[in-house]
């Protein structure tokens, strides 16, 4: 269950619900359902829900709440009395997303350094990356990036003294104690162990994001020869 | 219907309301920087709320109508004229098929909106036509314009200002307007020195005093490498014993949403305000958020332009914005007096 959140506004049209102040899995897993829950309730002059690791913002409309109340106060009030609706019913269970990945060769041009610099084989560093359930906490940066919990330990890895210019979009990389996915092509730091035939935002697809927050993430080791099936597959 | 690119100006961009509703999914909202600019030039061209303008920054571009078009100009003075002619702003105006759009030097303002009845009919993304170039989506192929390029414009809808089109014909000017125009405020719009309002952000206990004074005591000037996604401050630093205790040393906080008008403090200690093209979350600590009433005003500072922040309560913010929604209508109103002229 979800502790009660302190609201805090955000300037005159958003306000944060902040429900702890760490880091948690299982924390972001509950906001993340809760907003998916408020999402699909279409609450009346809410434009967007936004779960982050500890906090909820509804960005909204304060000309949507009628004359003389505060919209602020009104909209706490409606969402607090949704709350209390929520507690009991059961968690949904989180779904679960497999990412074939390519790892090394020309798609992780930085997997063998990478593996050297931990006294680990590239084997090893496949075994562990792909081994690992991740979760993702939210969305954001740009369009269908999913910041990822649950990177093992032994895999940190700095980031790049230069970004590289251009990292392509599918790349699949290491940045400290994080790892993700870049679902376009932009200018990035991390190091690249492999990439992924799979588009992580389609901007013309419903939703456009193959992930969303609170989801479970594998990543499936591929070969190059599959990987060239499944990017014709996807185009 | 089209309008013909010659030459697309530093950054001339489809805008519209913004995509609100997949922030969720790191998408921003985009939209048009001065939302009041477009919305009254959208009123004037009698389009829909929903529909989209060219969002034209600094040095405009020159474009030629292949049909008759009713269109209007607003926001910043950017030295509009048509076939040479100063043309007007703030007017419902009617062009006549092959005259040309061109734009002078900046006289007031960074960004003006040239709307067209009918709008400019580009794919609606993600339930917007707004540009965001970074992820290519939205506007005419994501991006913003290019010579050669080819502006389809949605058929009209109305016969709006029937005045205007009999004015037009009976004339050998490139274009017509009437004698009314909406008072949009160039001046104010257009001015160097903006006083901004303010409300106390997130992380504004956890500033020290003297960081919190500074922000609302002295002027700032923007930088160079302002944007869309955000206009970034040159001034004091905040950071002395502020944002260290918001941040256990790191100035870094845990990302979170952010806002239009967000006021991040990053390491450097130099505020940047975050606008339409904005990314969805944020890690640095958020010293204020700006009243939205009084974005606008900052969406047309140019760079070395500068800016002075006031604080006012969140009632006195929504207090502000919805007086202004008002006016709004009743500019709507007035211009829907004039349609069947």
């Amino acid at each position: 269950m979800l502790p009660a959140p302190r609201f805090v506004p955000m300037g005159d049209q958003a306000l944060i619900a902040e429900f702890g102040d760490s880091v948690d899995a299982a924390l972001s897993a509950r906001i993340a359902a809760l907003a998916q829950r408020l999402r699909e309730s279409r609450p009346i002059g809410v434009r967007d829900i936004v779960p982050a690791y500890t906090t909820l913002a509804l960005h909204y409309d304060p000309a949507a709440f009628g004359a003389g109340a505060s919209p602020y106060e009104t909209l706490i009030a409606t969402f607090e009395s949704w709350l209390k609706t929520q507690t009991a019913a059961p968690l949904p269970p989180g779904r679960q997303i497999e990412i074939p990945v390519c790892y090394g060769g020309a798609f992780g041009e930085d997997l063998e350094a990478l593996a050297q610099s931990h006294n680990l084989s590239v084997e090893d560093v496949i075994a562990i990356h792909s081994g690992a359930t991740y979760y993702v906490h939210m969305l954001g940066f740009v369009p269908g990036f999913a910041y990822l919990g649950g990177l093992d330990a032994r895999l940190a890895t700095p980031r790049l003294a230069t970004p590289r210019p251009h990292v392509p979009a599918g790349s699949v990389g290491i940045g400290g104690a994080q790892t993700g996915v870049y679902p376009l092509d932009t200018p990035g730091g991390w190091q690249i162990i492999g990439r992924t035939p799979l588009q992580l935002f389609k901007p013309d697809a419903m939703p456009p994001s193959l992930l969303d927050a609170g989801d479970a993430v594998r990543f499936v080791p591929i070969g190059a020869q599959e990987f060239a099936a499944r990017s014709k597959a996807a185009a | 219907m089209s309008i013909s690119v010659l030459k697309p100006g530093l950054l001339t961009t489809v805008q519209d309301a913004g995509r609100h509703g997949y922030q969720h999914l790191g998408v921003p909202v985009s939209g048009a920087m001065d939302f009041f600019s477009h919305r009254i030039a959208n009123i004037l061209a009698d389009n829909k709320a929903d529909e989209a303008t060219l969002e034209i920054t600094l040095r405009g571009p020159r474009l030629r109508f292949e049909r008759d078009a009713l269109i209007a100009l607003c926001g910043a003075d950017l030295a509009p004229t048509i076939d040479g002619i100063i043309a007007p702003e703030g007017k419902a105006v009617r062009v006549r098929a092959g005259s040309v759009l061109d734009f002078g030097d900046s006289v007031a303002g960074c960004r003006a909106y040239l709307s067209i009845h009918g709008g400019f009919d580009v794919p609606v993304v993600m339930g917007s036509r707004s540009t965001y170039d970074t992820a290519r989506i939205g506007g005419l192929d994501g991006r913003a314009l290019r010579r050669g390029d080819v502006l389809a414009v949605g058929s009209a809808k109305s016969a709006a200002y029937p005045g205007l089109s009999r004015a037009l014909a009976a004339s050998k000017r490139s274009f017509v307007a009437p004698k009314w125009a909406v008072n949009q405020h160039t001046e104010k719009l257009g001015r160097s020195l903006q006083i901004v309002r303010i409300l106390a952000g997130r992380h504004w206990d956890a500033f020290a005093p003297a960081a919190r004074e500074a922000l609302i005591t002295h002027e700032f000037r923007v930088a160079p490498d302002s944007n869309r996604m955000g206009c970034r401050l040159e001034g004091p630093g905040l950071v002395e014993g502020g944002a260290d205790v918001v941040a256990g040393g790191a100035g870094e906080i845990l990302s979170e949403a952010v806002t239009f008008g967000t006021i991040q403090i990053p390491p450097s200690g130099k505020p940047i305000v975050l606008m339409a093209d904005r990314q969805t979350l944020g890690g640095y600590p958020k010293i204020a958020e700006a009243a939205s009433v009084d974005l606008h005003l900052l969406a047309q500072l140019r760079p070395g332009d500068r800016v002075r922040f006031e604080l006012v309560s969140l009632a006195q913010a929504q207090a502000l914005w919805l007086k202004r929604e008002q006016e709004i209508i009743t500019i709507r109103e007035a211009v829907e007096k004039h349609l069947t002229e």
